[in-house]
């Protein structure tokens, strides 16, 4: 059995939205091995990218509580000086957005370089810049030695994300967070970076820390699944019960909102209401309640903890014993891939 | 007959330089597209970043100047340069992307939707007040909220705020040009499902721009595939998904995700052997600059660009 390289222990994440102190995450328990990926899903306003900032030590004036430990030792909450000798060398990160990610004044050599000096200072400039082009050879950049040289604007929206996956793997961290790595890029060139993440995360062993809401990158990354529903974990599995026998109302909800390329009914389903904005988070009781009203209120939990449903499958709140779709009778009910 | 016809359209962009700023080269963007699509149908434009199919959707739209070629609406010409000019804005309209850039955030509801009636026809207040919430109704939004601000209204609203103000008119045709591209899964289900429902209540007839296959698969009754400025290959969804024939087709669609986990290995395999093939016989598909070949008909609805043999 490999031992957990991070484990996450009641992590709370809270924003001061004018006197009060709200929580984007509430109570969250998360562990993560050894070259396993690990995916966050959820929508926009889920929690899913302020966990991965809390434990990349990213929040500023965040209220950060409960434990983050990384290899055993809790970095939440620690000092920036500490801090900043862990990140981007042992726990990296790659971030969504290729074009605002990278310094447009600053040439790609440089940019790479500068996570170089700041963890490798015995390097000189000239291994370096030698140590650059093979990082940019390593994520498949044509002519790595012209790149090298070049500003972001010179470069494709695929090239750029491979440059910023060149910089966080520059210290072969043994933590990657790839928040969105995709979400900005053509099909095609999002295979070729997947495989690229896949690759990098054999070579170096490495955990890493999917957050998406593309579906279809999940099935294809992940080893275990995440699902967060307003600040909290509804349903945790490894990914073939995710997809084949989700249980929890969201999971399967959003998997029947998906257009699957394998089977195209008619109508998507759609989830009622709105994503709860931080401030009006329903902090009692069910939290997804509100989207499923044609649910009895007896089907919930008071207090919806997670529920073990079979080995290492955890589902949050009672109500899924319960959940039909209400457009479908409660007899034929979608249940994730199955039906196709 | 078809509602909207493109023949051979060609949009070249010069790139000036010099100290007369003269045009030294252009980027031909669109280079010899041709497609039909028929009333009450929905034609989906696919392709890369860069390949030209928002610059197709904007010529269509009168958004960009059309270098050659010509683009027939409802039987009029639409670029034509001795004839008169047909004014065709109003049953033209377009949807945009982001629903985040493309509503004012300074302007009321009220008067987004409105704009259209503004410019086409004289109505009075309370007529145009009327007609804005009827619209607000029909795409699921309180007729209470005509003196809200965007930013009031979450992604999914947005973006059928911006729909209603492309129905504001009766249009024939809806120029969609990645609507859901920036919406979560379960706002662009919504969303989908939607513009199906008012293109059948209206007959209305879609265009449908996006990079993502399984929307289009869903959306569209055609697909052109587009690539560097060419169709490689059109044909109906069932065509291009069950037997792509150019190498680039196949290629976009070995590159979906599939959302079975239990065919991972499977689904691997293939995408490697694809790729293998790609690499291989790439060249084999594109003429000596690099360009896409005719379009053939390989059956009565499918056609791709295949180099000629024999």
């Amino acid at each position: 059995m490999n031992q957990n390289l991070l484990e996450i222990k009641n992590l709370s994440t809270s924003f001061r939205i004018g006197e009060e102190y709200y929580a984007a995450v509430d109570d969250i328990s998360l562990d993560l091995k050894e070259n396993e990926v690990l995916a966050i899903v959820g929508e926009s306003g889920s929690g899913k990218s302020a966990t991965a900032f809390s434990v990349m030590g990213l929040h500023n004036r965040a209220k950060i509580e409960g434990e983050i430990l990384f290899k055993g030792r809790d970095i939440a909450n620690l000092p920036p000086s500490k801090m900043n000798k862990i990140r981007g060398n042992e726990v990296s990160m790659i971030f969504q957005d290729p074009l605002t990610a990278l310094n447009p004044l600053m040439e790609i050599g440089k940019q790479i370089g500068e996570v170089l000096l700041l963890h490798k200072k015995n390097m000189s400039k000239e291994e370096r810049r030698k140590y650059s082009i093979e990082l940019l050879e390593r994520v498949g950049l044509p002519r790595p030695d012209r790149v090298v040289d070049q500003f972001p604007h010179e470069l494709s929206g695929g090239m750029r994300q491979r440059v910023i996956i060149a910089i966080a793997i520059a210290n072969k961290p043994e933590l990657l967070i790839a928040d969105e790595p995709t979400t900005a890029l053509d099909v095609t060139i999002q295979a070729q970076i997947l495989d690229l993440i896949r690759e990098l995360k054999d070579d170096l062993n490495s955990g890493v820390i999917l957050i998406t809401h593309d579906l279809g990158v999940v099935a294809e990354m992940a080893d275990r699944v995440a699902v967060m529903y307003a600040g909290q974990i509804v349903e945790i599995a490894d990914v073939e019960s995710i997809f084949v026998n989700p249980q929890h109302p969201y999971t399967r909800s959003l998997l029947s909102s998906v257009p699957a390329t394998d089977h195209s009914e008619d109508r998507l389903h759609v989830i009622q209401g709105i994503v709860p904005s931080l401030k009006n988070l329903p902090r009692e009781g069910c939290r997804f309640k509100a989207r499923i009203p044609w649910i009895e209120d007896a089907a919930h939990e008071e207090d919806p903890q997670l529920h073990e449903v079979s080995e290492n499958h955890f589902v949050r709140c009672t109500c899924y014993q319960h959940f039909y779709f209400k457009e479908k009778s409660k007899g034929e009910q979608a249940n994730g891939v199955t039906e196709s | 007959m078809a509602l909207l016809k493109v023949d051979d359209l060609k949009i070249h962009f010069p790139i000036r330089g010099g100290i007369l700023n003269r045009k030294i080269d252009e980027v031909r963007a669109v280079d010899g597209v041709s497609f039909e699509v028929p009333e009450g149908e929905t034609y989906g434009l696919v392709g890369e970043s860069g390949s030209g199919k928002t610059t197709t959707g904007k010529a269509i739209m009168g958004l960009n100047n059309i270098t050659d070629g010509e683009v027939y609406f409802d039987g009029n010409h639409l670029n034509d340069k001795k004839g008169k000019k047909v004014d065709v804005r109003k049953d033209v309209q377009m949807i945009f992307q982001d629903p985040y850039s493309s509503l004012n955030p300074r302007k009321r509801v009220l008067d987004i939707i409105a704009e259209p009636f503004r410019n086409y026809e004289k109505l009075t207040k309370n007529e145009e007040k009327k007609k804005v919430q009827e619209l607000l109704e029909r795409v699921g939004i309180g007729a209470d909220s005509i003196m809200k601000y965007p930013h009031e209204f979450s992604g999914g609203q947005r973006q059928r705020i911006g729909v209603a103000r492309a129905i504001a008119l009766n249009p024939k045709l809806i120029i969609a040009d990645e609507p859901v591209s920036a919406l979560d899964v379960s706002v662009q289900a919504q969303v989908l499902n939607f513009l199906q429902d008012i293109q059948k209540d209206m007959n209305l007839t879609l265009f449908f721009i996006a990079h993502d296959l399984g929307v289009i698969k869903h959306m569209c009754d055609r697909i052109g595939i587009m690539y560097q400025g060419r169709l490689v290959e059109e044909g109906l969804t069932e065509d291009i998904f069950n037997n792509p024939q150019h190498i680039y087709t196949k290629r976009l669609v070995a590159a979906i995700p599939d959302i079975d986990p239990r065919r991972r290995e499977e689904h691997h395999k293939f995408r490697a052997q694809v790729k293998e093939e790609y690499q291989q016989s790439f060249y084999d598909y594109f003429d000596e600059s690099g360009l896409a070949y005719e379009l053939k008909n390989i059956s009565d609805t499918h056609k791709v660009a295949l180099p000629e043999r024999g």
